[in-house]
Parts: C-alpha cells; structure tokens; sequence
C-alpha cells in the first residue's frame, strides 16, 4: 500500500514567526520544524504501512532549502520525501497549497494519504479536505482511529456529540486528531539512516498548478486591550483572593 | 440586498447553535438563506424562521457523509443564484463542506474569521485574531463573490427576531462516486457535568498540574461551582484527558463568566479559546506566564497547595 503522509515544516514555535508590516507576509523564522501534529500522521502512516506492507512516502510544501523538520519525520521510519520548494509559493493561500500538495500526491500515486487537520502556525483547516475534492477521493476527517482492511478504510470521526464510524473505498485520504496513536521517537539508528533516504525537490512549474492569491492581509492593528488584572504571589492566602474573586463574580 | 448564504448542520435533531449565530450576522449584511445540512424538522424549521431565515435549502445526506455530496449541491445552485457571500463554522462538517466547495468554485475561504463585512460594493472583508488575540488582522478577498469565510463560535450572538417559518427547498444531492463515504454508526458520548460551550464556569488544567492522576483536582474544584472541565491541548496531546475537553484554537471557544486556569503557562493557541471570558482567574508557578497578562486576578503559587485549599473552602472534595 502506498501510503502518503503530508506534513508541514513550521518556524519553531518557541520561536514566534511576525508579520511584516509593509509585505503583511509571515515572516517566519530560520529555525524550522517538523510541525508537532503531523507526527501523529507520520506515526499511523508508519504503522498502517508495516500492517499492510506498505510504503510511507512524505510530502510537503515549505521554504526553499529547508529540510530539518522532514529529516525528523525521515529518522521517525518514513521511506522518503517529496518537498516543493518555490520562491512564488511565499504566502500561498490554503487552495494553492491544497493544489500543489495533490499535484504531487498524484505525481508520486497513493492509496491513502494522511493528513493532520490543520497546521499549527497556519490553521486554515481546510487544506485536506481540497485535497480530496481535488483528486476525487472521499476525506475522512478528524479520525481518532484509522482502520484498513482490504480495498477499505474505516475512521472513528469526532463530532461534536461524540464519534460516528466512518467508512470508505481506497484510495482517501483521512485527517488524523493528535492524539490518535504514540507517536515514536526517533532512534539513533533511524536518525543516521534518515541522511541516506531518497528526497526529491520540485517547483510548480512541474506540478503545472497556477498559484493564485485570492486575499490579502490588508491591515494589521492592536486588539482592544485587556484591563490589567492583579497579580499576587501565593504565601499561603491565595485561595482566598480567589474565593473573593468568584465571590464578586457571583458564582458562589 | 445580496443573498448571503448560511451553512448550518443539524446537530441533535436541532439547527445548530453555531449556524444560528452565524444566521444573525447574515441578517445584518443581507437576504439569508440557510443551507441546511440534516434530517429537517417543522420544529427545525421553525427555528431557523425565528432566527430570520427566509429561506432553508435542505440537504438531507442520510448515512453518507455530508461534505462531498452538499458541497457539490451547494456549488450548482451557488453558480445558479449568485450569493455575495457563503459563510461557515469553525467546525468539523463546516469545515469539510467549506474546504470542498472552495475547489468546486476555484475560489478562495478565508479561516477563523471573528467578523466578517460586505460593502453594497461587493468589497468583502474578514477579521481574524492573530498573535494570541493580541492583533486583529484585517483581510480582504481579492477573487469574485461568492466570498467563502469560515467564522470561530460565538462571533456573533444567536438571535431570535420572531419571523415565520421559512421556505423550504429540497435539493437533491449528486452522486459522487468516489468521493462519498458512509457513516455506519454514530456514538454520542455521555455528558458529565454541564456543556464545556455553555457553562457559567470553567475550570481548566494544563501541563502544570504535574501528571495525569492530578486532574482530579480540576474535577473537585469544578463539583462544588458546578463548573465544565476544560484543558488544554498539551495534556490532551498528552492523553491525559479526551480532546472533547480541549480548550483553545483547536479544541472549543469558551466565553463562560468565570475560567479558572490552573497550571496553564497560556500559549496563544490555549488564549484563543479562552481569552473572552468575563473574569479569568489564573494559578501558575511562573510568575512569567503569559497567563497573567490577560487574568484579571493571578497566584503565582502551586496548583497543588493552592487547589485543595480553596476546594475545602468551597466545602468540595
């Protein structure tokens, strides 16, 4: 089974990316990570290939020359990667990136592709889900257990009441919650090994998707500020200062 | 006035609370219509007629998972009738139906909007929270309408205005080959305490509290306030507590009248979902948290000496 797991490198976020205030671009910084919920995509991506005898192939769309975060996602166990790396790709919108991911999903050929539900720097939460309208395949989204048996895929899928199970032919793509499996750390072994894997680098013009911005950041201004509140160290009386607190509040 | 263009899923039996909030806000920019995502009822439609819906376009998906089929639908009558605006959910089908019908129309969505504007001139604008809701950033759409905006819970206030039932239009939903999936069985968890969504109080636990046996302590502190139990995504991540409980970009968007974070440092994603509260009480060790610059009272002190203390107090345990 040839599996696929998309995955994002991020600015560090100990490390906080700005805007700019003349390009209103992300200027994000150097450091870059392997985004910490795609860990969970890796992780079912590699244990739903080792059930199945299958292959993990990454795919991401980030900065040029930029490899850190998906040389972990490598040293996790994954086979290889393909990265587009565009200078025109600088503040692609969500259905851009959406076009270039499936254009080289569908490049490389897939059975399943995994996704995390949204980016942690980004967070438009939509990007799977253009995935699957792209290459014609049903999404099974916000899993919290991914099942494949046969030509088919099976998906606990948090809703608001609860889970509904889920069900669809193969090839899909599936969106997976953090939290849906232990994501594994990198061995010392798998960190060596990670050098040596196959990476390939593409730009859009071998993709053929136009990239088109379809909004912009048009001002960037403070939000109204919060009262300052009152901060005190604990010497033993702070529950007090509390129970006044909800006491003004009228909650007891 | 431009159509704008609501969609809303039904969520245990009901319109949900989200589409009704989103409805208010159509009202003030236009004529709305609501796409209705469900079994339908009378009773449904009458509340979405109470909430100014002049107009239902009902999509009933049975066991096939919403998001392929009615967006496909909502793409074929969005090119027939032309609506200034479609605006969606920060939720899960929302989100599903959004992303697809973005593709559908080759048109730009624009996520996590806290307002959203629409000049007789067609300019259409969205706000967003960024830096941990320090900064409003202001974007425009620079593609044709329909605008596609997807809006955080309680943006808006749900609002009844009284108006009679409105018109209801079945839309038949194409096959999608492919694209469809079936949902073979539905679990609703059972519900402990009261809503996370709608609670008064909110008592939440982050990292600080040292390890997963020790979120018993946001659990007796909660008991006695009758208070929702929220977290944060790190422990949740964590796996100490089910993601129903996460609070924050993520997870849930609260705005209870009292949240009490304990052990929370406050990462912008975790204020995000939190940061409206009426009153925020924090208790966190580092006097450096961000939590402190947004609580209106601050303990720098341990979770664990100051919890229990004011549990006994509260006559809980």
């Amino acid at each position: 089974m040839r599996i696929l797991v998309c995955v994002k490198q991020i600015p560090d976020p100990a490390n906080p990316s700005r805007f700019d205030p003349d390009t209103h671009l992300l200027v994000r910084t150097e450091d870059q990570i392997l985004d910490d919920t795609d860990r969970y995509g890796v992780e079912m991506g590699l244990r739903l290939a080792e059930a199945n005898e299958g292959t993990v192939t990454l795919v991401s769309m980030g900065p040029v020359g930029r490899a850190q975060g998906i040389r972990q996602a490598l040293a996790m166990g994954a086979d290889r990667a393909v990265m587009i790396e565009d200078e025109t790709l600088a503040g692609a919108d969500a259905l851009t990136t959406a076009r270039v991911l499936a254009a080289a999903t569908e490049r490389t050929g897939f059975d399943l592709v995994i996704c995390g539900p949204e980016s942690t720097d980004g967070y438009s939460g939509v990007v799977p889900q253009m995935m699957a309208e792209l290459l014609g395949v049903a999404a099974l989204t916000y899993a919290t257990g991914v099942e494949v048996s046969g030509d088919r895929v099976t998906i606990n899928r948090q809703t608001s009441a609860g889970y509904d199970v889920v069900t669809a032919d193969l090839p899909a793509l599936v969106s997976v919650t953090a939290g849906v499996v232990e994501p594994r750390y990198p061995t010392f072994r798998g960190i060596m090994q990670a050098k040596q894997k196959p990476t390939e680098t593409l730009e859009v013009a071998d993709l053929g998707v136009e990239v088109s911005v379809g909004q912009e950041v048009v001002s960037v201004v403070p939000a109204p500020e919060r009262a300052a509140g009152v901060v005190a160290e604990d010497e033993g009386e702070g529950h007090l200062l509390i129970l006044e607190k909800l006491q003004e509040a009228k909650v007891v | 006035m431009a159509e704008i263009w609501v969609f809303c899923e039904e969520t245990d039996g009901a319109p949900s609370t989200l589409g009704l909030e989103l409805l208010a806000k159509a009202r003030s920019l236009g004529e709305p219509t609501v796409l209705y995502a469900g079994a339908g009822s009378a009773q449904a439609w009458e509340t979405l007629g109470d909430h100014g819906a002049a107009t239902v376009l009902h999509f009933d998906h049975g066991d096939s998972l919403a998001a392929a089929p009615v967006a496909a639908a909502i793409a074929a009558r969005a090119g027939e009738q032309a609506p200034g605006m479609i605006l969606f959910g920060q939720a899960y089908t929302d989100r599903d139906v959004a992303g697809r019908l973005a593709v559908r129309l080759g048109l730009p969505v624009l996520s996590n909007a806290v307002d959203v504007n629409l000049e007789p001139d067609g300019t259409a604008t969205t706000r967003h929270e960024i830096s941990g809701g320090a900064e409003i950033a202001v974007a425009a759409f620079r593609a044709p309408s329909p605008h596609l905006a997807i809006v955080r819970p309680k943006s808006f206030p749900a609002e009844p205005v009284g108006g009679p039932p409105p018109e209801v239009v079945p839309i038949e939903l194409p096959d999608v080959g492919g694209a469809g999936a079936l949902v073979t069985e539905r679990h609703a968890r059972e519900r402990q305490g009261p809503d996370l969504e709608e609670a008064a109080v909110i008592v939440s636990g982050g990292r600080g509290l040292g390890a997963a046996e020790h979120y018993s302590l946001i659990e007796s502190l909660a008991a006695p306030l009758g208070a929702a139990t929220g977290a944060t995504r790190a422990i949740v991540d964590a796996g100490w507590v089910p993601y129903a409980k996460q609070v924050g970009q993520t997870g849930k968007t609260v705005k209870p009248d009292v949240y009490i974070a304990c052990g929370i440092s406050g990462a912008m994603q975790h204020l995000v979902g939190m940061k409206d509260a009426k009153t925020i009480i924090a208790i966190n060790k580092d006097p450096d948290a961000p939590i402190f610059t947004i609580a209106d009272l601050g303990i720098v002190g341990d979770v664990h000496k100051v919890m229990p203390k004011l549990i006994e107090e509260l006559g809980g345990g």
